[in-house]
């Protein structure tokens, strides 16, 4: 038996991150008090360097390596640079936040790396092992990460919360891998969806289960009804720093656990977990929307959207179609910039040791600060998908793919659920620019960078309405 | 050579944009001086680039079709931004830059001291944009928005002055004239992609032999069948009616003298109001094939040439003739193109867009030496104190008349031609109209002339010794305007009408035996020879006699137009009236609307609506999310065994 070096080209952004981040850990630990941003630069850099190194290995022809194990192809690397990206602006957002709030920023730094190497092995993995590991990598620091303010009983609920039902979906899903392996014998994606196809399996029970297994996993950390209780709780107890992070780069990892285990692994048996999703989507779609609407708390309600959001993301899946996959895809990118502009937006308006999370504390921001109101009126009518924004096109295209899926039934319910939805987005608008503050003071951002990057955030949510094609044909060119 | 012509375009349409941006956006951060440099130098490039662009496409005979941006892609329909250079697309860029450049010099003197001046500059900037993506556009989605766009902008500028009633009263007015126009034509654009499937010009140009000789009918009330071209064809037209202020449509532009004098010549004159023109020579390809629509196009045009300049003769504002003056010349070019003359009413446009923004301009300046007095009952005898705006409206107005040898004397004479050569049923009418129009021309101009330059002093006596000649940037504009005003039509009537290849020929296209301009041909020995031989035509003498009536009415024999307003007093109320198309709207339309809308509030909106419907399902949604929130208990055991639950459930479901 001969021993090859594998293929480490595909792995290089992870090698850096990893390497980055011991260095990160290593460099807290020795360095002078004079450096107080260090860790935080260092942070950056490794953000960016691991995104110049994706663009620059930019895969547009599939590479799979380590036995089959890792594979880096359109969909992982357009997911990779979405997901640098957002955790490259989310530290911008927070790091005032975290020094006012005296949280330790070492750590802060440290495990948010890691969570991003875990999304970044989740949304590369290409074996069922693989699979598991990146999302056990980006979850344990995550559970970590929301315990963050240790004396405050809230969070302290949201991580035990979060982290016991995480437990029981990680054990869900691994029962479901279990059970295929059982069926296949292969934990390689491509092996298994191999076997599966094969018509002599299709019928089997064993896979039927494996995939009502892995289904729930993959549901539970996407945040649809029935696995979403997890969601309102955990995006309310956590520090709105942290709350930011699960609200946006997560969301992407969670799309390549989609992408692996229900397209890559899946997509012969669509016709079977279509029906399936219809229901998932169709309940969180409502109850996202319904109960979003009695929520006072900003935190929550957005929560409750993000649940009604994945119900229109999985309407690209059930389209089941190359352009249903991508619409999802697109919905998905789209919903991460917004929600990093809304929760960008509440961390940086919280000021040291106050927490701006109920939608009250939002009311007359439009003479307070006219500018970040604005920013915030971009993003709410993007949410609700009112043109020329790029959630109205975020929507469109799911329903495009769904209606020429011919699902014309679901593409009019899904429409009335969205209206239903604006009612709660507009009430956002409303309190921003039609009700009084008790304080009228003016609120000031200190920091350049700051408000530049929630500048080209939020903006982006127009620009790329107005011009979306180019996004839009690289997540379709992702399924082709 | 494309990829100079694709960029030279694009720099063309968007430097206005960049100007426009910046005076809007950091108005106040770049102040008054900054305001008009950053205007005026992109526009004043982009006359240049037009030039350049004009000798690639005219005299070197290139072209461009191409697309520069995919919009939007939904299932087999592409919606492009895309360009379509060819010879019509120069000569109206030429246009459109070359006015809007005069203006922008011009209103540098005219809005001094404005509160919005820059909001001012801003606003035609952007005008000057939506114009060119109009003209520029290789598709219907984007004619659609430049048409829009100039739209909107129009309305902000008859508004511009929005603490006065009369200008918001104008600027709604001309927003909905223009809503119904645009129905019409949203309808149009709507037909053809449902026909041909595509909102490409060539793509549809190419289908539309095809779909002509299939006889391919639509019954929009059970029971009548229309031809689909037809169809198509007279809805493009109710939008070109619209914009193109054609009767009945036609009842906002009088309106619209409630904006800037700059405004009524650069919109309401020369480009915006002209869109119509050039969007039905642009779609000569379809029009040719309905004889129905052409029909159509020649009589409103004729009528509306003739019967808007009659109600010019009894208007006493100075702006409110050259307006009015503006309908009947719109007139005269839609009646070419419902002979099929395109060439001729493309080279009215031309002319008409210089001579007309002459004038506008002129009547402003004598407005700013009225001190913003526009009543002409007050002035008289200016040319004592305004030596060149005496020159350039006099040359305005004699090229307005068709004198030979000023600029509206060629194409007008070649209009008038065409149609008497026309074929077209409605011909006949049309015939008369113009040319009875002619006279009428020549009279309400000289009429508004006279009385306004000569004939005694009627300002008092604090006004006349503040009457002096504008400023330089004001008469630089009216000189520059004034020497195409004069010799363009001369210098450009061969190339444009009668020559072996027009300039406009691969542009417009006609069926065998449509080319009226063909037939006239014959006759055309040059310029020259023209010009010579006007004295032996009836338009000649018809211009003439005009001139003269005018001239017996209000310097020889000034009792005669009050003896004749009594003795005909009841023609006199009916064009005061403007033949009660006012009285009308405002008695059916406005009344009628304001009923019907109170009507739907009281029942549909408050009742149904708000009741029922609003308040109920509110209800329902609060009810609901009332249920949902229980669901969330808070409590871990029940989150957990809900996700059991769900798996259970789906277990269930897809195993039996």
């Amino acid at each position: 038996m001969t021993f090859q070096l594998p293929n480490f080209i595909p792995a290089i952004p992870e090698m850096f991150l990893f390497v980055m981040t011991m260095l990160v850990l290593l460099v807290e630990l020795f360095h002078s008090p004079r450096f107080k941003n260090l860790g935080y630069y260092l942070a950056q850099l490794t953000l960016l360097g691991a995104l110049i190194l994706t663009i620059k290995f930019y895969a547009f022809q599939s590479v799979v390596t380590f036995h089959g194990s890792y594979i880096l192809d359109h969909a992982a690397c357009l997911l990779k640079i979405f997901i640098f990206a957002s955790s490259f602006f989310v530290l911008i957002y927070t790091k005032d936040y975290i020094k006012e709030n005296h949280l330790p920023q070492t750590e802060y730094y440290v495990l948010t790396l890691l969570i991003v190497l875990g999304m970044s092995v989740l949304v590369s993995a290409y074996s069922m092992i693989t699979v598991y590991l990146g999302l056990e990598l980006l979850s344990l620091p995550l559970y970590a990460m929301i315990a963050f303010k240790r004396d405050s009983g809230l969070c302290a609920e949201a991580a035990m919360k979060y982290f016991i039902m995480g437990a029981v979906a990680s054990g869900i899903l691994l029962y479901g891998i279990s059970m295929l392996y059982g069926a296949t014998q292969s934990l390689v994606i491509s092996a298994v969806a191999e076997k599966i196809a094969s018509a002599s399996l299709a019928n089997n029970l064993l896979i039927t289960f494996g995939l009502v297994f892995v289904f729930a996993g993959v549901m539970f950390k996407l945040g649809a009804v029935p696995f979403h209780m997890w969601v309102p709780d955990v995006y309310q107890g956590s520090p709105n720093a942290v709350t930011l992070f699960i609200a946006s780069a997560t969301k992407l990892a969670a799309f390549g656990l989609t992408v692996r285990l229900l397209i890559d692994t899946f997509h012969v048996l669509h016709p079977i977990w279509q029906h399936v999703a219809m229901v998932i989507a169709i309940l969180s779609m409502g109850i996202g929307n319904f109960v979003a609407i009695i929520q006072t708390n900003f935190k929550r309600m957005l929560a409750y959207s993000s649940i009604a959001h994945m119900g229109y993301l999985l309407l690209g899946l059930i389209a089941g179609t190359e352009a249903g996959y991508g619409a999802a895809m697109f919905y998905m990118v789209i919903y991460v910039i917004m929600s990093l502009g809304a929760f960008g937006l509440l961390v940086i308006l919280s000021r040291s040791g106050y927490e701006v999370e109920n939608i009250s504390d939002l009311k007359g921001l439009h003479t307070r600060n006219p500018w970040l109101a604005f920013l915030m009126l971009l993003v709410m009518f993007s949410m609700a998908g009112i043109p020329p924004s790029a959630g109205f096109f975020a929507k469109i295209s799911v329903l495009e793919a769904l209606v020429s899926a011919h699902l014309v039934w679901l593409a009019a319910l899904a429409l009335i659920f969205a209206i239903i939805g604006v009612y709660y987005y507009i009430r956002v608008v409303k309190t921003m620019y039609f009700d009084t503050a008790e304080d009228e003071s003016k609120i000031v951002i200190y920091g350049v960078g700051k408000q530049v990057a929630i500048s080209v955030n939020c903006l982006s949510v127009l620009a790329l309405g107005i011009l979306p094609t180019g996004l839009f044909n690289l997540c379709i060119l992702a399924f082709k | 050579m494309t990829n100079i012509l694709h960029n030279l375009s694009l720099a063309i349409v968007l430097l206005p944009l960049i100007g426009g941006l910046i005076a809007g956006l950091f108005g106040k951060r770049i102040g008054i001086r900054g305001a008009h440099w950053v205007t005026i130098i992109p526009v004043g490039l982009s006359f240049f680039l037009s030039v350049l662009l004009a000798k690639f496409v005219i005299i070197d005979g290139q072209s461009y079709n191409g697309v520069i941006y995919t919009w939007a892609v939904s299932g087999s329909f592409h919606f492009d931004v895309g360009f379509l250079i060819d010879n019509l697309t120069a000569l109206m860029m030429l246009i459109v830059t070359f006015v809007s450049f005069m203006v922008h010099i011009y209103s540098v003197g005219y809005m001094q001291g404005d509160k919005g001046y820059q909001r001012f500059f801003s606003y035609i900037s952007v005008f000057t944009f939506a114009m060119l993506m109009l003209v520029t556009a290789n598709n219907f989605l984007q004619l659609f928005f430049g048409w829009e766009g100039v739209g909107l902008v129009s309305y902000l500028l008859i508004g511009f002055w929005y603490n006065r009633e009369a200008a918001n009263f104008g600027s709604l007015k001309a927003f909905l004239v223009n809503r119904v126009g645009d129905f019409g034509f949203i309808l149009a654009i709507s037909g053809i992609l449902n026909y041909f499937g595509t909102v490409d010009y060539a793509q549809v140009f190419a289908q539309v032999p095809a779909l002509a000789k299939a006889h391919t009918m639509i019954s929009i009330f059970p029971g009548a069948q229309w031809s689909v071209i037809t169809v198509i064809c007279i809805l493009l037209f109710i939008g070109a009616m619209g914009k193109s202020a054609q009767m009945p449509l036609h009842v906002w532009l009088p309106e619209s003298m409630e904006g800037p004098t700059p405004i009524s010549a650069l919109i309401h004159a020369a480009t915006m109001v002209t869109a119509g023109v050039f969007m039905v020579a642009r779609m000569s390809p379809i029009f040719a094939f309905s004889q129905t629509a052409l029909s159509m196009v020649l009589v409103i045009g004729a009528a509306g040439a003739l019967f808007t300049g009659l109600v010019a003769i009894v208007q006493t504002d100075i702006k409110r003739v050259v307006a009015y003056s503006t309908l009947s010349q719109l007139g005269y070019m839609i009646a070419a193109l419902g002979a099929s003359a395109y060439s001729a009413g493309i080279f009215h446009l031309m002319t008409h867009a210089c001579f007309k923004a002459l004038l506008f301009l002129s009547a402003g300046s004598v407005i700013i030496a009225m001190h913003h007095d526009q009543d002409m009952r007050n002035m008289g005898n200016l040319k004592k104190y305004m030596p060149i705006t005496y020159v350039c409206f006099l040359i305005g107005a004699l090229a307005l008349a068709a004198i030979p040898p000023f600029s509206g004397f060629y194409s007008k004479d070649a209009i008038i031609e065409a149609i008497h050569a026309a074929t077209v049923p409605g011909a006949k009418f049309a015939y008369v109209c113009v040319l009875l129009g002619s006279f009428v021309t020549a009279l309400y101009i000289f009429r508004a002339f006279f009385y306004t330059f000569h004939t005694k002093e009627r300002m008092d006596e604090k006004l006349r010794s503040e009457l002096k000649e504008s400023s330089w940037v004001v008469c630089l504009p009216l000189i520059l305007l004034a020497i195409p005003s004069v010799i363009i039509g001369a210098l450009l009537v061969k190339p444009m009408l009668f020559s072996q290849h027009t300039i406009l020929s691969k542009a417009v296209f006609m069926l065998p035996g449509q080319d009226v301009l063909k037939k006239i041909a014959i006759d055309f020995h040059g310029a020259f020879a023209m010009t010579l031989h006007s004295i032996k035509t009836l338009p000649f003498w018809f211009a003439v006699s005009g001139i003269f009536v005018a001239w017996l009415s209000y310097i020889a024999l000034p009792q005669l137009p009050s003896i004749l307003t009594k003795r005909f007093a009841w023609i006199y109320q009916i064009l005061q009236d403007k033949y009660g198309f006012d009285d009308f709207n405002q008695l059916v339309f406005v009344r009628g609307c304001q009923r019907l809308a109170k009507a739907c509030y009281l029942v549909g909106d408050k009742k149904i609506l708000d009741h029922g419907l609003v308040n109920g399902s509110g209800r329902l949604v609060v009810w609901a999310s009332a249920i949902g929130r229980k669901l969330q208990t808070g409590y871990l055991y029940h989150y957990a065994f809900a996700m059991i639950i769900g798996l259970l459930a789906i277990l269930i479901w897809l195993v039996f």
